[in-house]
């Protein structure tokens, strides 16, 4: 047995030896790309890759490398692919996607000294007590306040349920701001449901939203629950207005998804497949004829996240020789100043590492976004 | 010396100058990062997979629920970290581990206890599913707890409740902003404890009955063996160890979540013991090094790491129980040959 | 009354899904004694050609349920000639271990094959719902088919391996394997066979599974094959009708616990009745209680 595993291990040990160009900025970075949070990690990778050949083809040689490791969506993987890119000689990490494991990587990074900048990673613990760790996407409570302050200030209901995934960090965050918030708004929450992530039954969860007289159902959570809620709501011929956050972007991206079950749902996102600017054209073009789906929030943050880095590389003027921890340093200077149009809309970062956009709520009608500030 | 001692030292001996080694190749940084970044965990699965070997293997119970000690243990003993250092303003991180490991040791023993009472009057496959229950249990209630410090108080909550001060335990967000104290010299210090308790318990008089009454229930209770008594002993001992590696584990990252200690977590140490060799203490620690080091060294195979794992998984598995590959096996080392054909009778 | 009513049929559909892969479950653990891991995966890979034979081949749904079946009796076949046909004479946590390692290998190639994003599952049941009480309670065609599929599969399978030859063989290799081989039974044959029926339902199991909750992932299989194997050591592992109600009644206690005591403790209630019931019942609800020779 030793013998075969010891065999194994050699050839591992071969085939490990990565090569990295000479004159790039190298970028590392993880997410999860198997198990049951692969499909965002794997939006982030190729969303990343896209802006990686996008930047690299401009500039005619290959001034930025990427090496986006596997996490499995695990705390203890995560740092273990951090410290697999750092060896690898990365100079800053793009990451990580979800957000336990972001917290663990963020903290080891504070430590070490070098800049990280998550795409997706929404929590406010990600960003907590380190000067070095930025976001791209919103935090949890800045989606929640937002989504309260939409509802009551649009008027859409009075009446609201919340169904929530409580063994989610992202879910439970916006959760509890957005219970906060709803209370300061005169909205009433007459039902909480809450799953758990191998959940597949939502019937007592859509019942009692039901039975309660919700006459909006918010959804903080991502798209593919919320898909067989809308389904299982449909079965009970309950008609809402569902409104979610940004994790409720794809959802019509499902591949066999009856669109006309999310007729009407809203949602507040930062980003949308359907965006008529030449930016998003071009990315869903590239996205789509590369990967063969069409891409999520998560890839248009990853896209983003890639320019941001660079950008405020190549502002701080950081090359292939800088140290990490240098860059580190040049980095954090170098967002205060940064502003970026990118996928997400015009972004800029204070120094707590979080970010401001503006996110735009859209309706979903005839199966594609429309604004749902347009109608 | 008779062959059992030199056994057992040449396990001690083993584990010792893996420390070493790796303690030199620290000092003159011959040992990468990743490779540096994983030391800590695999002490903590080297325990986990001795403990449940000590169940699996010496009481002969199959248990599917070991994470969920684990995760008792690592929330409790990061509580009581984080009380003492943040509550009451304990500064040595020695201290604050050690309280850790034995807080994470003791909780999870009363989880044992408390679980042992119904498990161990069941047999067999209805015995694992129990222990699978449980597992999944404790993983549900620990999405459900928060705990905040205040001062130097503790508040305790449960499903969504609001708590003063700042929280310690988020629920499904788990315990963030965890203080990292886990030290690889602490990890080494952990595995020698538990080698000294397993391997000392299987010698004992109370191991020797621990292993009869596995061999064969009946003709234990016959010659006047309390069964209840020596299958709880193993029970708690291995779930006490699990808290402590748990606790170790706790303190390693600065974030844990109730999640992570699901059924597959439970099936990974498991996999360590029936690969090291059910009932071979010595095999546990190999295994759970080898394994943990593993899907790191897969890396390069990038989208396919996960599936060459699971062949590598099964390809072991047939060829250490090939009848052909035994035979040569236990022909290279004499001694061993009486051992591997009790095995294959199991 | 009518939300408990409606609460109790929600509770019937989802057992009804439980209970069909229980059925595959039990069948598998009774005749080859092993714990089948890989059988959720089987479910999943079960309903990935049932969503490609719709999808992009244009088949009609009942061919598409057809063709799984063949597919996934193939796969089980192939699965237990290669990875546990092996490992007869070792013990049987090794294999356990295989059939994880199998469930790992099918769950990564799932990912590989199908990508990682969640695809919306057809449904191939196309009778309508029944609604009673003014539409306030609601059956669904799914939960009717499902459930008629149970008793079909329920007195097949009893039928089955009470009558035909190679049923007798089945129980006979169950009872014991040394003495089946004495009396003429082609051990290693029968197993197969066992494998062969059991991936098949489990194609049928996937199919519907994936009608009542439409959502397909590599990782569908996995929950609902824990939950169904929880239902089948319910029922009495090993028990044919044991599997049905186990998995049925697995399925009325989850929703009820989720309704009327937290959906936050929902998965912990269901596991703490199955406790209780095995410490009274320790075989289960229809489990042989086996007498212990001395």
């Amino acid at each position: 047995m030793k013998k075969l595993i010891i065999a194994a291990l050699c050839l591992a040990m071969i085939a490990m030896t990565a090569l990295a160009s000479a004159d790039a900025i190298k970028i590392g970075g993880s997410g999860p790309l198997t198990g049951p949070a692969a499909d965002y990690g794997i939006s982030v990778k190729n969303g990343a890759e896209i802006a990686v050949e996008e930047i690299n083809a401009k500039a005619g040689e290959t001034v930025i490398e990427l090496n986006f490791q596997d996490d499995e969506h695990d705390p203890e993987k995560a740092i273990n692919a951090f410290n697999d890119v750092l060896d690898w000689g990365a100079q800053m990490i793009a990451g990580t996607v979800t957000t336990s494991p972001c917290i663990a990587v963020g903290a080891q990074a504070f430590e070490d000294r070098v800049f990280m900048l998550t795409p997706s990673a929404s929590s406010v613990d990600v960003i907590a007590d380190k000067d070095n760790v930025y976001q791209v996407c919103f935090t949890d409570p800045a989606q929640g306040a937002a989504s309260a302050d939409y509802i009551s200030g649009h008027k859409l209901a009075t009446k609201v349920a919340v169904i929530y995934n409580n063994a989610d960090a992202y879910s439970t965050g916006i959760y509890q701001t957005f219970e906060g918030a709803a209370a300061e708004k005169g909205l009433e929450l007459v039902y909480i449901g809450t799953f758990t992530d191998d959940t597949t039954d939502f019937s007592v969860q859509v019942t009692g939203a039901k039975e309660a007289g919700a006459e909006l159902v918010f959804l903080p959570i991502y798209y593919t629950p919320a898909s067989m809620i809308l389904q299982q709501a449909k079965n009970m011929d309950y008609a809402p207005i569902f409104f979610g956050v940004d994790g409720l972007d794809g959802i019509l991206s499902i591949e066999g998804f009856d669109t006309s079950l999310a007729e009407g749902v809203m949602l507040l996102t930062p980003f949308s497949a359907d965006a008529t600017d030449d930016l998003t054209v071009n990315f869903v073009k590239t996205y789509t004829e590369k990967f063969g789906t069409v891409p999520s929030q998560f890839a248009a943050d990853a896209y983003d996240t890639v320019y941001a880095l660079y950008n405020a590389s190549v502002k701080a003027g950081i090359t292939a020789e800088t140290k990490a921890e240098e860059a580190c340093d040049k980095l954090i200077a170098a967002f205060q100043e940064l502003e970026m149009t990118g996928l997400t809309g015009t972004m800029t970062w204070d120094s707590t590492g979080a970010v401001t956009k503006t996110p735009t709520a859209v309706i979903i009608k005839d199966g594609a976004y429309v604004g749902a500030d347009v109608q | 010396m008779s062959k059992k001692t030199i056994d057992k030292l040449l396990t001690f001996g083993m584990v010792i100058a893996a420390f070493i080694v790796c303690q030199v190749m620290i000092a003159n940084g011959a040992m990468s990062r990743s490779l540096r970044g994983q030391l800590i965990p695999i002490c903590v699965y080297i325990v986990m997979a001795v403990s449940l070997n000590l169940t699996v293997g010496i009481s002969g119970e199959l248990s599917l629920g070991h994470a969920g000690f684990m995760s008792v243990g690592a929330f409790s003993g990061v509580v009581m970290a984080m009380w003492l250092k943040n509550g009451l303003g304990v500064s040595n991180t020695l201290i604050c581990l050690s309280a850790a490991l034995v807080t994470g040791g003791l909780f999870a023993g009363i989880a044992g206890v408390l679980i042992g009472i119904p498990v161990l009057r069941l047999r067999g496959d209805y015995l694992a599913i129990v222990t699978l229950a449980f597992g999944e249990i404790i993983r549900n209630v620990m999405n459900c707890i928060y705990i905040s410090i205040e001062g130097s108080s503790l508040h305790f909550g449960f499903v969504n409740p609001k708590l003063p001060g700042k929280l310690l335990v988020n629920g499904p967000a788990g315990a963030t902003g965890v203080a990292k104290m886990s030290t690889f010299v602490m990890g080494f210090v952990l595995v020698m404890i538990t080698l000294l308790v397993v391997l000392n318990l299987i010698d004992s008089r109370s191991g020797r009955a621990i292993m009869a009454i596995r061999d064969s229930r009946i003709a234990a209770e016959s010659v006047g063996l309390n069964v209840t008594k020596y299958k709880m002993m193993a029970f708690v001992t291995s779930a006490v160890l699990a808290g402590m590696a748990g606790a170790l584990y706790g303190l390693n990252f600065s974030t844990i979540t109730a999640s992570k200690f699901k059924f597959d977590t439970s099936i990974l140490v498991l996999v360590f013991v029936v690969l090291g060799g059910i009932g071979n203490i010595r095999g546990s620690i190999i295994a759970a090094t080898l394994l943990t080091v593993l899907p790191e060294l897969l890396r390069a195979f990038s989208d396919y790491r996960m599936l060459v794992y699971a062949i590598v998984l099964i390809l072991v598995m047939l060829a250490t129980n090939n009848p052909t590959l035994r035979t040569f096996f236990s022909g290279l080392k004499p001694g061993k040959k009486s051992s591997a054909a009790k095995e294959g009778k199991q | 009354m009518t939300l408990f009513l409606s609460y109790l049929i929600n509770g019937i559909s989802l057992g009804s899904v439980y209970a069909i892969i229980a059925l595959g479950y039990t069948m598998v653990y009774g005749i080859a004694k092993m714990l089948n891991f890989a059988h959720g995966d089987v479910i999943m890979v079960g309903a990935y050609v049932s969503f490609c034979a719709i999808q992009y081949l244009n088949l009609p749904p009942w061919v598409s349920v057809i063709l799984a079946m063949i597919l996934c009796t193939a796969l089980g076949v192939i699965i237990e000639g290669l990875a546990y046909k092996p490992l007869r004479q070792a013990p049987s946590l090794a294999v356990l271990i295989t059939a994880i390692g199998m469930s790992y290998l099918l769950q990564n190639s799932a990912l590989l094959i199908w990508g990682a994003n969640p695809k919306s599952f057809p449904s191939v049941v196309n009778i309508g719902n029944i609604s009673l009480l003014d539409g306030r309670l609601l059956i669904t065609g799914v939960t009717i088919v499902t459930i008629l599929a149970n008793i079909v599969i329920m007195v097949a399978l009893t039928l089955f391996t009470g009558r035909t030859k190679m049923g007798k063989a089945m129980r006979a290799v169950s009872e014991d394997k040394g003495a089946a081989e004495l009396m003429g039974i082609n051990v290693n044959t029968t197993i197969s066979v066992t494998f062969a029926i059991g991936s098949a339902l489990a194609a049928v199991a996937g199919v519907l599974l994936c009608s009542a909750y439409p959502t397909l992932m590599p990782t569908t299989g996995s929950m609902p094959g824990i939950k169904a194997f929880t239902a089948a050591v319910f029922g009495g592992i090993g028990s044919i009708p044991g599997a049905m109600i186990g998995g049925i009644l697995l399925g009325i206690i989850e929703i009820l616990g989720k309704a009327y005591i937290s959906t936050e403790l929902g998965d912990a209630f269901v596991f703490a009745v199955l406790i209780i019931v095995l410490l009274f019942r320790p075989s289960g609800l229809f489990g042989k209680n086996v007498r212990e020779k001395v």
